[in-house]
């Protein structure tokens, strides 16, 4: 897995052929864990510069989908081709050393270590005798990207909020320039100026050139910065929708059925709006 | 840029690390100390602990027999503090990771069998029978980490399995004489019993540190403000530096005027700051504690796990076989009795009395240093007043008992301030 590649060089080579060929295409892919089938030949293409939104119930396989593609589990079958390759990713490091950097739900921090060294955990600069100096820079430089509101880069992560805490694991991800960034529920723990801040930076990262697969509940922060949102309902592909589909669509796809629990709650509310219109116009 | 006060927020630039309004600008030396304090209220102890029972310790022997602090007794407290020392410097490096190692002490007596079978009763040259003891306890160290990475086995059960075997294999390789004496006169023997730095050397071996951190800190100082960041005050730094020198320099006017300080325990400290650097400045050190703080993160961030637990184990066993051979050099004799007792205890209670945390993560070397001197001050007082080894065995299960309690506390008072 030593392949070296060259941000600049590709990023405008990959945006050329982008819609030929997608930075990540997976074929078939099924895993199972014993006697459950958590994916079933699910296939998928992201390509350069664009978000693709993962949505799914509870236990549709999008975190399972997540860690084949972090190198965390291995998939049971199916074909990974990432920039154009056949690809195996045998452990963490492979996926990392490939160019897919992932941000967990549990973000994976270690809490006795400061900002920089999780930023730099497994990347230290000089091996050998740790240049802190240079990594408390990158660190800042990183954090300013983020436009982070992180008071001290010495300060261990046990010390941090949710959210001061899923910005350092964000901006860990973007240490080693990846070309794909996955992001496990990425707005889950953070309050809303912090969430407007990290899709602003969804967007930042994807408009540098990269592929970003997203995975959230939230349908709309799905919709303010997916460029396609691909649905998984019980380990399968369930169709995939442009941001403008509406919520009843999306809902369906992701329940499975037309009458679901949420269209009959929509319908319900309609219904008592149309009931209270008319007593509104007559007082 | 020597007056002492804040350095950063001088000029123009504010420092990277210092634009945050909310932080508290703690770059003079009185901001130092504040933070200092504030770190230790909030649990963040350290080695103060250590420190501080260090001080009663020697401040009650020396009311009870003012012999205690007599050069010529901190000599031998010091002969006697570097072989269970290097074996307890192993247990930091296990502790680190968040496993540990009960049976360094066999390991150890194993080492110095090896040692005087080798050497005294085969007629093998003295370093190839040294590299032989101390590779016999890499080897079981390998084993451990085979053990616990392969079958899963708990650190915990692989060595106590472990101390048994290879304990075992101490009494067989001695045979039924179960004792072997080493030549007096010879270099090994000379090594732990009496070699000396040279006075004049000592002396000049005692600047080396302070001027070393004065080098380090006004460099590492100049550098970070070249990078736009805060640095320490030129004040603290030369503060430091002073006390450093001043203290060693103390210690070493006050050892020669005995014998002076021993090679076996200058030894002793070189591996302890060798160590120090490797944990806090190395790679493989923030691998460490990464692992023992949160396994699978570290595991996630692509850090080769199971490389860093044999490393981990390797290196303890390393360690404790070389305690051993220091300790057969001290004794002049590899027995039967080599390695056990109270060696596997002290060498792991050292570890943790001196500041390293049993939970993983956290931790220093020189808590294998000052942890021991503490553990020999005791053993060597309570000798001096002329008490058996059973009151000696309750005291040191009492002090040991006081730091695992210390450490919990901290813990938890870290955890309340958000400093786990």
């Amino acid at each position: 897995m030593g392949m070296t590649r060259m941000t600049g060089m590709t990023m405008s080579d990959s945006e050329t052929k982008s819609d030929s060929e997608p930075v990540l295409s997976l074929r078939g892919i099924s895993k199972n864990f014993g006697a459950v089938s958590a994916l079933t030949d699910v296939n998928l293409d992201v390509h350069a510069g664009e978000v693709v939104a993962l949505v799914g119930d509870n236990g549709a396989g999008k975190s399972t989908l997540v860690k084949i593609l972090a190198g965390v589990h291995g998939p049971s079958s199916g074909l990974i081709r990432f920039m154009g390759r056949e690809v195996t990713l045998a452990d963490p490091g492979a996926a990392l050393s490939l160019g897919i950097a992932t941000v967990f739900q549990d973000l994976a921090l270690c809490e006795n270590l400061d900002v920089v060294a999780n930023i730099f955990l497994g990347r230290e600069l000089k091996p050998a005798g740790l240049d802190e100096v240079a990594m408390e820079v990158r660190a800042w430089q990183l954090l300013d990207e983020l436009s982070a509101k992180i008071p001290s880069v010495r300060s261990v992560v046990a010390s941090l909020s949710g959210g001061q805490r899923q910005t350092v694991a964000i901006a860990r991800s973007l240490l080693l320039a990846p070309k794909l960034m996955l992001l496990d529920e990425p707005t889950a723990a953070l309050g809303v100026a912090q969430t407007a801040e990290v899709l602003d930076l969804i967007e930042r990262v994807r408009d540098r050139g990269l592929a970003v697969i997203m995975i959230s509940h939230n349908m709309e922060d799905v919709r303010a910065v997916a460029d396609r949102i691909a649905v998984l309902r019980l380990g399968r592909n369930n169709g995939v929708f442009p941001p403008e589909a509406s919520n009843a669509e999306l809902v369906s796809a992701i329940t499975g059925a037309e009458n679901n629990a949420i269209s009959r709650r929509a319908q319900r509310r309609a219904a008592e709006t149309a009931a209270d219109e008319p007593r509104g116009h007559a007082q | 840029m020597s007056a002492p006060g804040p350095q950063a927020g001088n000029g123009d630039r504010i420092a990277l690390d210092r634009r945050d309004q909310r932080l508290r600008q703690d770059d003079t030396l009185v901001g130092a100390i504040k933070s200092f304090v504030d770190r230790i209220k909030a649990g963040d102890l350290g080695s103060l602990p250590v420190v501080i029972g260090l001080v009663v310790i020697c401040t009650v022997f020396t009311i009870i027999n003012p012999l205690f602090l007599s050069p010529n007794n901190l000599v031998n407290l010091l002969f006697d503090c570097s072989t269970v020392g290097v074996i307890s410097l192993g247990v930091v490096c296990m502790l680190m990771v968040g496993e540990i190692d009960l049976s360094v002490g066999s390991i150890s007596g194993l080492a110095s069998a090896t040692l005087g079978v080798l050497w005294v009763n085969i007629g093998l040259p003295v370093p190839l029978a040294i590299i032989a003891a101390i590779g016999s306890g890499a080897l079981i160290g390998f084993i451990y980490s085979e053990l616990f990475s392969r079958f899963g086995m708990p650190s915990f059960v692989a060595t106590l399995a472990g101390l048994l075997a290879v304990l075992g294999m101490q009494l067989y390789i001695l045979g039924p004489t179960g004792s072997i004496n080493l030549p007096y006169g010879s270099d090994l023997v000379n090594f732990g019993q009496l070699l000396v730095i040279p006075k004049p050397l000592a002396y000049a071996l005692a600047l080396l540190p302070g001027i070393v951190s004065l080098i380090a800190g006004l460099r590492m100082a100049r550098r970070r403000r070249a990078a736009n960041l805060s640095s320490a005050p030129l004040s603290s730094i030369v503060l430091r530096a002073v006390l450093l020198t001043a203290g060693l320099e103390i210690a070493v006017i006050v050892l020669n005027q005995a014998r002076g300080v021993p090679w076996m325990f200058a030894v002793f400290v070189l591996l302890v700051v060798l160590m120090h650097y490797a944990l806090s400045r190395t790679k493989w050190g923030r691998s460490m504690k990464a692992v023992g703080g949160n396994r699978e993160a570290a595991r996630r961030s692509g850090i080769n796990v199971r490389a860093i637990y044999t490393s981990a184990f390797v290196l303890c066993g390393t360690l404790a076989a070389a305690g051993g051979v220091m300790a057969a050099c001290r004794l002049a004799s590899a027995s039967q009795q080599a390695g056990t007792g109270d060696v596997n205890l002290n060498a792991i209670a050292a570890a943790v009395i001196g500041g390293t945390s049993l939970f993983g993560g956290r931790g220093s070397a020189y808590s294998a240093l000052l942890g021991i001197i503490v553990i020999q001050s005791i053993a060597n007082g309570l000798t001096l007043l002329d008490l058996s080894s059973s009151l000696r065995y309750m005291i040191t299960g009492a002090v040991l008992a006081i730091a695992v309690v210390v450490d919990s506390l901290a813990r938890r008072s870290r955890q309340s301030h958000g400093r786990a």
